[in-house]
């Protein structure tokens, strides 16, 4: 592997910053922004070997194939899995859908899924959907006063005919980490199938896999600093040795027939078709980035962020604040009296970019009784620079609507 | 700092925000409903057309400032307007936020369009446009429904 990088001029490896100089990004929860190496490693292989994989016999088919395979065996030992147990899709968005399609043949009226309103909207939306075709039940885990999930929430809600664990490790709206291993154990125990969604999560902490033992665990590239289109979809070698795919044709099968198709084994029968390989090896240069930079560094960076940032916005009046006391460097807010959209105009005049609305999950917004929220989530790249600017522009943006009632 | 947003918002948004006219739905035969699945601006218009004039306009919602505001403004433009004169200037509204009318169709309609015309402003700013369009589309879905 390269060299170690420097986590105090991250800045420089990031190529945007040289198009925006005054960019102040907030917006890493949606998306990250993707160092220059990632860029690199995608055109080298466009440019040095950019031809398709598995297919050619000759030497640049092999190059590119290797590449990709080596990708994935680097994903693999990121989450601590079996190269055979990492199938890459789109986004994690497919991959959640896919396990939903894969699992729910065999969910019986009756039965329950188990999620709750923490919940990006790609991990409990296939199951609300499939649950009304089939007349089985999705039920919640009422979240505590913080509006965390927690482990006698959780207990209290299994019932007898619970079969499934839809749930998600870090909350995209709050910051919040699910203490996620007393909760797999106890499925464990009554064998329910656990599906965790790590899209928030593996770009702040080693994940494995192994040792918090969930059944399925899924992924996005682009989350964590690897280019969009690119997912994974974690699941155990048991499940994914025997589940049907949910697509068929290129790629995924040994031989086929008018009578018979013989899939390939996993991971392969769940890739069908041309990958975006090109993404794949991207990613796997991601992972070599975080790697350098170290899991240790990152968190210790963020962490600092999350504190300068809600000790310095606590001192901001007239804010909601729903998050307080989060484990990710992720602040859910509203500024009284001012729709969310409206703020997030006045802070783009000052090059500051946050999301504002559901952010992709609804249910929570209804159940914290908001028509949306503003979120200012950081990522390794901010500085207190930029907390400093988010601060003083959000008094002004207070100032500015207070004048207005 | 005072951008042309924030003129923007001082100017016309403050009074009709604070001060909406037309608010409320007075029960009018024609209406639509509009959603903006995005930000959750939700706004619904409704019409009393006779003899082919936009005799009441009303309008209820939540949103944003400026989808809000717009809805306000639209009422008191559009009221007392021929359906042919409503349907123009809404075309004229439309094409000035996407920046799109032309500098000697601006002065034309500046006059006509009265408050609506501050909404020029928003054309700088490609995301908020479907937020001060969505009243206009609602009436706009009502003026054709009743051709
Ligand atoms: C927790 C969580 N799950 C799922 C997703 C969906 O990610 P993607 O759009 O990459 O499929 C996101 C991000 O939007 C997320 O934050």
């Amino acid at each position: 592997m390269e060299n170690k990088i420097d986590i105090q001029n991250i800045k420089g490896e990031f190529d945007i910053f040289k198009n925006h100089p005054t960019l102040c990004y907030m917006d890493s929860g949606a998306t990250s922004l993707k160092p220059r190496c990632v860029l690199d490693k995608m055109n080298e292989y466009y440019n040095m070997y950019g031809v398709n994989i598995h297919r050619g016999v000759y030497e640049l088919s092999f190059k590119a194939s290797n590449e990709f395979d080596i990708a994935r065996s680097k994903v693999a030992k990121f989450i601590n899995a079996k190269e055979n147990e990492v199938v890459f899709t789109k986004n994690v968005s497919e991959a959640l859908n896919e396990i939903c399609l894969m699992l729910v043949d065999d969910l019986k009226e009756d039965d329950i899924v188990l999620t709750t309103e923490l919940e990006h909207h790609s991990s409990v939306l296939p199951w609300i959907h499939a649950s009304k075709k089939k007349n089985f039940k999705v039920d919640y885990i009422e979240l505590d006063e913080n509006n965390r999930i927690t482990f006698d929430n959780f207990k209290k809600a299994l019932k007898e005919n619970t079969k499934v664990l839809a749930i998600t490790l870090v909350s995209n709206v709050l910051g919040y980490v699910t203490d996620i291993k007393p909760i797999i154990e106890e499925c464990k125990k009554r064998g329910i199938i656990t599906i965790v969604d790590g899209a928030q999560a593996v770009q702040h902490f080693k994940i494995d896999v192994k040792e918090i033992d969930m059944d399925f665990f899924a992924f996005s590239g682009h989350k964590m600093f690897g280019p969009t289109g690119v997912g994974v979809m974690y699941g155990k070698e048991k499940y994914l040795k025997q589940l049907d795919p949910v697509y068929y044709g290129g790629d995924m099968m040994d031989t086929a027939s008018k009578e018979e198709i013989l899939l390939k084994d996993t991971p392969h029968r769940y890739e069908v078709g041309t990958p975006a390989i090109a993404e794949v090896i991207g990613l796997g240069e991601a992972i070599d980035f975080i790697e350098r930079i170290g899991f240790i560094n990152i968190q210790k960076k963020e962490n600092e962020l999350r504190d300068y940032l809600f000790n310095e916005i606590k001192k901001v009046d007239g804010l909601t604040i729903y998050n307080l006391g989060t484990d990710s460097p992720i602040l859910c807010f509203n500024i009284n009296y001012c729709h969310p959209h409206d703020a997030i105009t006045m802070y783009d005049e000052d090059e500051i970019c946050l999301r504002a609305g559901h952010h992709c999950a609804e249910l929570l917004s209804k159940h914290l009784k908001v028509n949306g929220t503003l979120r200012a989530s950081l990522s390794i790249y901010n500085t207190k620079d930029d907390i400093d600017r988010f601060v003083k522009k959000t008094k002004y943006i207070v100032d500015f609507f207070k004048d207005f009632f | 700092m005072n951008s042309d947003i924030e003129r923007l918002y001082r100017e016309v948004m403050k009074d009709h925000y604070t001060n909406p006219r037309n608010k409320g739905l007075m029960g009018y035969k024609e209406s639509s409903h509009k959603f903006n699945p995005s930000c959750g601006d939700d706004i619904t218009i409704e019409a009393n057309i006779e003899n082919g004039v936009l005799k009441n306009v009303c309008h209820s919602g939540q949103g944003c400032l400026i989808c809000c505001s717009s809805a306000s403004v639209m009422c008191e433009v559009l009221e007392g307007k021929t359906i042919e004169e409503a349907s123009e200037l809404i075309r004229v509204f439309f094409e000035m936020l996407m920046g799109s009318l032309s500098d000697a169709d601006l002065t034309k309609y500046e006059d006509a369009l009265e408050e609506a015309f501050v909404y020029q402003g928003v054309s700088k700013y490609p995301a908020r446009i479907k937020c001060a369009a969505l009243p206009w589309k609602a009436l706009e879905e009502v003026v054709l429904n009743h051709k």
